[in-house]
């Protein structure tokens, strides 16, 4: 990145920080936790202790990160090597990202970066302009996309409130500020379970790896008394739900099954595979199974956005393009190649053809952030 | 806490040396009084039965008592089984025991748990049947702490117990079902609700069957070896020699390669190995020139072991049935993307567990 551009950055969210420090809090058991942080250009730092909110602002006011980072885990020592901290337990966590959704409006709003000449383009295997392999792929997620990871943020919620009894007051859900939502579950039954634990976690809530017994089916002289009922709880119930849809369908379908099984075992099983892509909750496994993961800290700037990690008291309500926008609105000069549209604080933007323009800098930075711009 | 006929279900339970002083006897008497001696002698038939691989069969009849005699026969034998067990420092003979105990308790563990079940719906329990049901479910709860609760407990006053379902706290369920490596145990494939996973009596006992051998083991290793007891001599020397017998099975980790030693160093402390593990492990041993039923009884600690399924496994790797294909041990590339390689400098750059301690110039 550019020196102008970081500069410009930095002081954007120096200023954000010092007057939103009301957003910016340390999360409960502070001293148990660990903290890290990163600085535009350069590496992660961290293993930090931090006791309470005044040394957090502190730590951002000194060092202006990019990006802050905070442990679902809790330790005896957090500040010492991994091995050394002395793990206790830790929150459970989730990320649900547009981009794991699949969703057919992604390629419209997706472009390639080439990092080494910076040319922008639709093209994803090589670059058009210098034919270099080396891309990045920046997406400008739209309220499809967020409407999409809202759905499966319900989705999980359903699972966790009704299969785990996790009460909906421990259960947090964040605007990630980018693409997705980030899910903080605190005080269950969960918290001192290890990695392989939350794993198996992962599939259940995912709808993985299941076998056509657990749903009825078998291969010899199978029981009709067996198959999950539209009304059963659980995902046997919302397997039902999806794949019979009605009781009279259901007790057509099971009766060819319990006439031929053998035949029909294996096309159950696809079954299950293809109903699982529909009603499986979308989440990134390998976040929830990390018991040493530092996750972003709620109320900081994602730096690939320039968007805040934002509290969503009311999901359905939420307008993540509004209310997790937080840089001032001052008018700053950029030099933007933008092609595709897009609408922050309900204003649209873009799309710009190498043009320079005048914008507020939120709205620049988002574009920076993006490297779809730069400080003209 | 317990009623006679539990005592006498699951006596590792017992503090040994107070049951003992409560029933107004001393250890000596046993050695010298003659009306005692068969219970001495049934202690040592409980051992050596075991010692053959073969759970003893206790004298209570459905799981009674069925006389007044049988009691205290059965409670003190096992006693004074861990006695001799301790006077002959035989440590094979000590985990040959406790497996065997640990299997007996298992099965009353289940039965006790399923007790009154009816597939066709809820039934009364008398307050024997509801005492019984809960000492197996305290007696979980004692050796590994895991709460279990039946789905409906009350009805208008009266203990019910309709279906075989007993619930366990999803998170109690993971720590332990990881281990298992059937597609059924995944929770997936569970009925889950409320927080709690749905459990067979069978599977509940399942579930907790390393924790009920530990605590068994543990009773045993944590008894004070006592001083010879006069007339205990013969049964303690008899022992000894019995012990020796098996010898033969122990296998000298001397010569082999850090993956196979720590592979039966699990299987010794009676822990999971998986299939990959126990497949390197037998593969190994065939290439080494051992036979099958030399190999077997390695794996009867496992705490899933049939001994018809693994020789019928060994000897399809041996090739001696099935497709006559013999199988070789997996390379120390293969075992590491298993997690199965505990290489060390001695290894030496080789690549296969075979080649390991070959000079290779």
């Amino acid at each position: 990145m550019k020196e102008t551009d970081t500069k410009f950055l930095e002081d954007s969210f120096k200023k954000y920080y010092f007057e939103h420090f009301d957003l910016i809090k340390v999360p409960e058991r502070t001293s148990e936790r660990e903290f890290g942080y990163q600085k535009f250009n350069s590496g992660m730092t961290r293993h930090l202790s931090i006791k309470n909110d005044k040394e957090l602002h502190l730590l951002f006011m000194q060092n202006i990160p990019s990006d802050v980072y905070c442990s679902n885990g809790y330790y005896t020592f957090p500040n010492l090597p991994m091995n050394e901290k002395d793990w206790k337990e830790a929150d459970l966590i989730f990320d649900i990202d547009a981009k794991d959704l699949n969703l057919p409006c992604r390629i419209d709003h997706t472009v390639a970066v080439c990092s080494d000449c910076n040319e922008i383009s639709k093209t994803y295997d090589k670059c058009t302009k210098c034919n270099s392999t080396k891309l990045e792929k920046k997406s400008l997620p739209c309220l499809n996309c967020i409407n999409g990871s809202k759905n499966q943020v319900e989705k999980l919620i359903e699972v966790l409130v009704n299969d785990f009894v996790i009460s909906k007051e421990n259960i947090h859900v964040y605007f990630s500020g980018n693409e997705g939502f980030h899910i903080h579950v605190y005080n269950s039954q969960f918290q001192k379970i290890g990695s392989r634990e939350r794993s198996e976690l992962t599939d259940y809530i995912m709808f993985n790896g299941m076998i056509p017994e657990t749903f009825g089916m078998k291969k010899f002289k199978p029981n009709r008394s067996d198959f999950p009922d539209i009304n059963e709880k659980g995902w046997r119930g919302r397997f039902a739900k999806e794949f019979f849809g009605s009781k009279s369908n259901r007790s057509k379908l099971i009766s060819s099954f319990v006439k031929n099984p053998l035949d029909e075992y294996p096309s159950f099983k696809n079954t299950l595979q293809t109903v699982s892509k529909k009603i499986g909750v979308k989440i990134d496994p390998n976040v929830t199974m990390d018991i040493h993961r530092i996750f972003r800290l709620p109320g900081s700037i994602n730096s690939k956005s320039g968007l805040t990690k934002i509290h969503c008291e009311d999901l359905e309500k939420f307008d993540a393009y509004t209310d997790s926008s937080f840089l001032s609105d001052d008018p700053v000069e950029i030099l933007a190649n933008c092609p595709i549209e897009f609408k922050l604080r309900n204003k649209k933007f873009g799309p710009y053809n190498n043009e320079k323009i005048t914008t507020p800098t939120f709205a620049a930075a988002y574009m920076i952030c993006k490297k779809l711009a730069t400080i003209a | 806490m317990l009623g006679a006929d539990q005592i006498a279900k699951y006596p590792f339970v017992q503090d040994a040396g107070q049951y003992l002083k409560d029933q107004g006897f001393r250890l000596e008497q046993f050695g010298m009084d003659p009306d005692l001696e068969p219970i001495v002698k049934k202690a040592f038939d409980r051992i050596y039965t075991a010692a053959e691989g073969k759970t003893y069969k206790s004298d209570l009849i459905g799981n009674q008592a069925s006389k007044e005699a049988t009691l205290p026969r059965e409670v003190f034998s096992f006693l004074l089984a861990i006695v001799l067990l301790k006077l002959s420092g035989m440590n094979t003979l000590i985990k040959r025991f406790a497996l065997q105990e640990s299997i007996r308790a298992e099965k009353y563990l289940e039965a006790d748990l399923k007790i009154s079940n009816n597939p066709s719906g809820s039934v009364i329990l008398t307050d024997e049947q509801k005492s019984i049901r809960d000492v197996a479910a305290q007696i979980i709860k004692e050796i590994s702490n895991v709460e279990i609760s039946k789905p409906e407990e009350k009805n208008e006053g009266n203990y019910t117990s309709g279906k075989d379902e007993w619930l366990v706290n999803i998170s109690d369920y993971l720590t332990r079902s990881i281990h298992f490596h059937e597609r059924e145990w995944k929770l997936i494939n569970r009925k889950v609700e409320n927080g709690k996973v749905y459990l067979s009596s069978h599977q509940t006992v399942r579930l907790i069957r390393k924790e009920l051998g530990m605590y068994i083991n543990s009773r045993l290793t944590d008894t004070k070896t006592p001083e010879m007891i006069p007339g205990f001599e013969n049964y303690v020397n008899k022992l000894v020699s019995l012990a020796k017998k098996f010898r033969t099975f122990t296998v000298d980790t001397g010569e082999y390669p850090p993956c196979i030693k720590h592979a039966i160093q699990v299987l010794e402390k009676g822990e999971n190995l998986p299939h990959s593990g126990r497949f390197m492990l037998a593969t190994f041993l065939l290439s080494k020139g051992q036979s099958v039923e030399q190999i077997a009884p390695l794996f009867k600690n496992a705490p899933d072991y049939n001994e018809r399924v693994t020789l019928y496994q060994l000897n399809q790797l041996n090739g001696t049935s099935g497709s006559g294909t013999k199988y070789s041990c997996p390379s120390c590339e293969k075992l590491k993307t298993q997690n199965l390689c505990f290489a060390t400098s001695e290894c030496d750059n080789i690549i296969n567990p075979l080649q390991f301690g070959k000079k290779r110039k």
